[in-house]
């Protein structure tokens, strides 16, 4: 199978959705094991995210980004050099209860039926609202690093804002790439490492990851940049585009001039197919985010849905591939096929290098000012939702997120609640004194992504049978 | 336990918070019982017209009631805005009934004239429109449409608007908003009714049943019988373009925010609320034929819900006979019907009687003259 | 400002709001703006306010612009090629312009 026919859906054993390391190891596998494999990505390319551009990259590049990120090419090729239909440049729009898929590729729509769904959709960084977020010139750290990886490309005058690894490590590869950020305003609050320490003997078990977190850290330092710790109060001020931000450190007010802001506060699972398949999801507090309830070996609440990788939960994407393994081997399992590998190794491989987590949970956990920002505070980008205009419509009565969205339009635009979902949720939560799993989180519809209305008109989708 | 009200609404979509509206304005102490985040609900679904044409045509009372409802929407929008501070976007711009075929524009010619004597004295105020007459009316119309029905009376607000401004009101008068439904029972209790949730008892000395298809298992206990069946809709949005469309259409409508909503499809798929490729497709074909500028606007979001159905389509608004005090409403046209219902139905349960002429719209009238 | 640390091959051209932007192959719309020093991509439908470029991976929406004619495409998705018409959009697209 290499082409869509827009006349009658093709049929495959096992469809993935998304190519980063969860995707790519888990079409390998399923496909190694002798089932047929689509794996449909929106990229331009193998990779997802975190191996932006892997096949393209140079030495000089891979200097730059680091032996973590140049890992991700054995992986690329496995896929290459395997059976699986890749299908680039490809977004699933709608998934119907008969494992229906509904797809956008090159401007127009077809299907594919797959008796398994993995999605394997990764993370999307979480929001980081604050006074002046939506200036132009203000983006998030993981958007620096797309830039460098997919196009050699820096901001010289950067201001990282926000806290967690992604952000260290970003600005070590400035430094590696001969820009270093201007500064770094870290917002983890004070008394996190002693809220971390208790997760500090397992995380030992993990100690490549401390080793390159610290040596990331110790190389920002000797670079000079000036490091503000526990920043609080944190505003972005310009008039068209963001021309400085201003905080509070140490009990004393800073602003730092410069029109390139770039905010981090760790990343979450992206819900969007889950939620809309109405898989059950679980608040998880140490990572404070969603996850979509999985048993043992990734298989969702639904029937033939399965995940791996971050959006299950945020492993990395070492482990993101373990998993990606895992799932594929439970579903060749299940359809009655040998294993290409042994799972007890790869189940003790994804425990070691998941260790470290807890403490970096701990650690970097979001400041309470991400959790419930301040009122004027924009919280939904597209319609210019603000934290206040949340709580006022929770104390009209609105018991969560989606009563909210009909009241307010948050939600509504064309990010359809990927970049507010969380916040919106976490303010309601907080306004109600009700836990998250009480407050819930939007309900997502199809389009998964926005599409032209001359597209769905010229579609012929088949009749499905709803279950 | 809450404190005993006069009158406990069970519902707070566009029904049940109409209802409560009116009956707070009277003066009533109101609770209204809704359910949570996640729950059917019609209201949040609701394509937002206030529509007088078409309506009726098997139950000239309905017709009537439609069109004295759009004629309190004027001043029911105004006194929401007042009470709340939102505006419900209700512009009373006339709305058109396009027919994309000579066959269909004589249906709706067929209609009119069955219909032009409903109102009397009043007048009907629909006209068929020939293709000329609708393009000085209304842009990018494509070459499939024939022309169509003009409604005067016709109009459109925003759902969720209108939904948060009775919320609004209902806070502003002193009305009780509690979110923690479904109602699970309700009973006759001494001289009045006692509703049950999980988690809360609720009296009051009236009880309105507004819960959408939730009607017709409490309505049972008591002794109303709501005999009603879902019908799902679905709905496309695109992202906001600039106006260019100032009346709805019974398809396609523009929103206030410039959004361009797209719907009028009927399925018979039980309480299902999903979205599904074969009708987004249908709807959006639709769509370009009758308003090609659309083509290369994405759409942002789709969405299905459930139609409230009586078996001729028209409201049941029904007294139980065996608990006095004991009301249902139910109906598909909760937009429409907004007006009439906090500025004319509400009185009548405040003063705890429904109109005799309101008889032909209880489910007795499914049943012969049986009582 | 915006530096390149490395060209991969021979640079292709297009424009935006009719100014030249040079990219390099691989690019995308907004990859090659942001390199070029254009951050403003278009002002907000709801209240004006300017905005450009987010997350840089599909997720906000927010780098929408024109592309040879189509408004609200995100800049972050599509690849740089040859002449391509990329323009800056305020507000609203206008759907009675855009047939007339």
């Amino acid at each position: 199978m290499t082409q869509l026919s827009p006349m009658q859906p093709t049929k495959v054993d096992v469809a993935v959705i998304g190519a980063g390391p969860a995707g790519m190891a888990a079409a390998v596998t399923a496909s190694k094991a002798g089932l047929s494999v689509a794996l449909l990505d929106e990229g331009q390319s193998l990779g997802g995210q975190i191996y932006r551009n892997i096949e393209h990259g140079t030495p000089f590049r891979d200097g730059i980004l680091g032996p973590d990120y140049v890992a991700g090419r054995s992986l690329a090729e496995s896929l290459r050099a395997s059976d699986v239909t890749y299908l680039p440049r490809t977004s699933v729009w709608n998934i119907s209860t008969d494992n229906m898929l509904d797809l956008s590729r090159d401007g127009s729509s077809s299907q594919l039926i797959a008796d398994k769904i993995i999605v394997a959709t990764g993370a999307v960084e979480r929001p980081s609202p604050m006074p002046g977020w939506t200036l132009a010139g203000v983006t998030t750290v993981g958007a620096l690093q797309i830039l460098l990886k997919a196009s050699g490309v820096v901001q010289e005058d950067a201001v990282l804002v926000g806290s967690g690894p992604l952000m260290w490590l970003v600005a070590a590869q400035m430094i590696s790439a001969g820009t270093p950020p201007k500064a770094i305003v870290e917002t983890t609050p004070k008394g996190r490492m002693a809220q971390a320490m208790p997760h500090i003997l397992k995380a030992l078990k993990g100690h490549r990851y401390l080793t390159k977190g610290l040596s990331m850290m110790r190389q920002v330092r000797g670079a000079g940049v000036p490091i503000y710790n526990a920043a609080t109060d944190i505003r972005i001020n310009g008039h068209e585009i963001a021309e400085s931000v201003t905080f509070v450190s140490k009990g004393k007010e800073h602003t730092i001039r410069s029109s390139h802001i770039a905010l981090h506060q760790g990343v979450v699972p992206n819900q969007q197919v889950t939620r809309l398949l109405r898989c059950d999801h679980k608040w998880d507090a140490s990572q404070h985010c969603f996850r979509p309830v999985l048993d043992g070996q990734g298989k969702t609440s639904v029937p033939d849905v399965y995940v791996a990788g971050d959006g299950a939960g945020i492993g990395g994407a070492k482990s993101a591939a373990l998993m990606g393994r895992l799932v594929a081997l439970a579903i060749a399992q299940e359809k009655g096929k040998a294993a290409p590998e042994r799972v007890y190794r790869l189940q003790a491989a994804l425990a070691s290098d998941g260790a470290v987590r807890p403490f970096l949970e701990a650690m970097y956990a979001p400041a309470p000012q991400f959790v419930k920002p301040a009122k004027e505070t924009i919280v939904c980008r597209c319609e210019e939702v603000t934290a206040g205009a949340i709580e006022d419509a929770v104390d009209l009565g609105a018991p969560g997120p989606n009563q909210v969205k009909s009241f307010l339009r948050s939600g509504m635009g064309p990010c359809q609640g990927r970049v507010c979902g969380l916040v919106v949720s976490s303010i309601i939560a907080e306004r109600r004194k009700a836990s998250m799993d009480e407050t819930g989180y939007y309900r997502i519809r199809p389009p998964l992504k926005p599409i032209p209305l001359s597209e769905l008109a010229n579609f012929q989708p088949l009749e499905v049978a709803q279950k | 336990m809450s404190a005993s009200v006069d009158t406990i609404v069970v519902g707070g979509g566009l029904v049940g918070s109409a209802v409560a509206w009116g009956l707070a304005r009277a003066g009533e102490t109101v609770t209204v019982i809704d359910e949570g985040d996640i729950a059917l609900r019609a209201s949040r679904g609701n394509f937002g017209l206030v529509w007088v044409q078409t309506k009726g045509k098997n139950l000239f009372d309905y017709a009537r009631w439609s069109r004295r409802s759009a004629d309190l929407w004027p001043e029911f929008a105004e006194l929401l805005e007042e009470h709340s501070g939102v505006n419900p976007d209700y512009h009373k711009a006339g709305g058109v009934h396009l027919c994309l075929s000579e066959e269909e524009l004589d249906q709706a010619r067929a209609l009119n004239n069955r219909m032009h004597n409903v109102n009397g004295a009043l007048g009907y105020g629909a006209e068929i429109l020939d293709r000329k007459q609708l393009d000085e009316m209304i842009p990018g119309l494509g070459p499939d449409v024939v022309g169509g029905s003009y409604g005067q009376h016709d109009g459109h607000t925003s759902p969720l608007r209108l939904l948060r401004g009775l919320h609004g009101g209902l806070k502003s008068m002193g009305a009780t908003y509690a979110s923690d439904g479904p109602v699970l029972s309700v009973a006759k209790d001494g001289e009045g009714y006692v509703a049950k949730t999980a988690s809360s008892t609720y009296r009051g000395a009236k009880i309105v049943l507004a819960a959408g298809h939730g009607n017709k298992a409490l309505g049972q206990s008591l002794g109303l019988d709501i005999p009603i069946h879902p019908e799902k809709g679905q709905i496309l949005v695109t992202e906001r373009v600039d106006p260019f469309l100032n009346m709805p259409t019974h398809v396609i409508r523009q929103t206030d925010e410039g959004t361009v909503m797209m719907g009028d499809s009927h399925e018979h798929t039980g309480y299902s609320d999903r979205s599904t490729a074969p009708v987004i497709s249908d709807l959006a074909r639709n769509a370009v034929r009758c308003f090609p500028i659309l083509s290369k606007l994405k759409i942002v979001r789709s969405w299905g819900a459930v139609r409230i159905l009586s078996p001729d389509g028209a409201p049941i608004y029904q007294e139980s006979e065996t608990c006095k005090g004991a009301f249902s409403v139910n109906c598909h046209s909760g937009v429409t019907l907004a007006g009439a219902h906090a500025m004319a139905l509400a009185p009548m349960i405040a003063a705890g009687k429904l109109d005799p002429d309101f008889e032909i719209f209880s489910a007795r009238r499914f049943h012969g003259q049986t009582h | 400002m915006a530096k390149r640390i490395e060209n991969t091959g021979e640079p292709v051209q297009f424009t935006f709001d009719g100014q030249t932007v040079m990219a390099q192959p691989g690019d995308t719309v907004a990859a090659a703006l942001t390199a070029a020093g254009i951050d403003i991509l278009r002002s907000s439908v709801v209240s004006g306010s300017p905005r450009g470029v987010f997350c840089m991976m599909g997720t906000c929406f927010d780098c929408l612009v024109e592309v040879d004619g189509v408004p609200n495409r995100q800049a972050c998705q599509i690849p740089v090629t040859e002449g391509l018409t990329v323009c800056s959009q305020q507000g609203a697209p206008d759907v009675l312009e855009a047939s007339a």
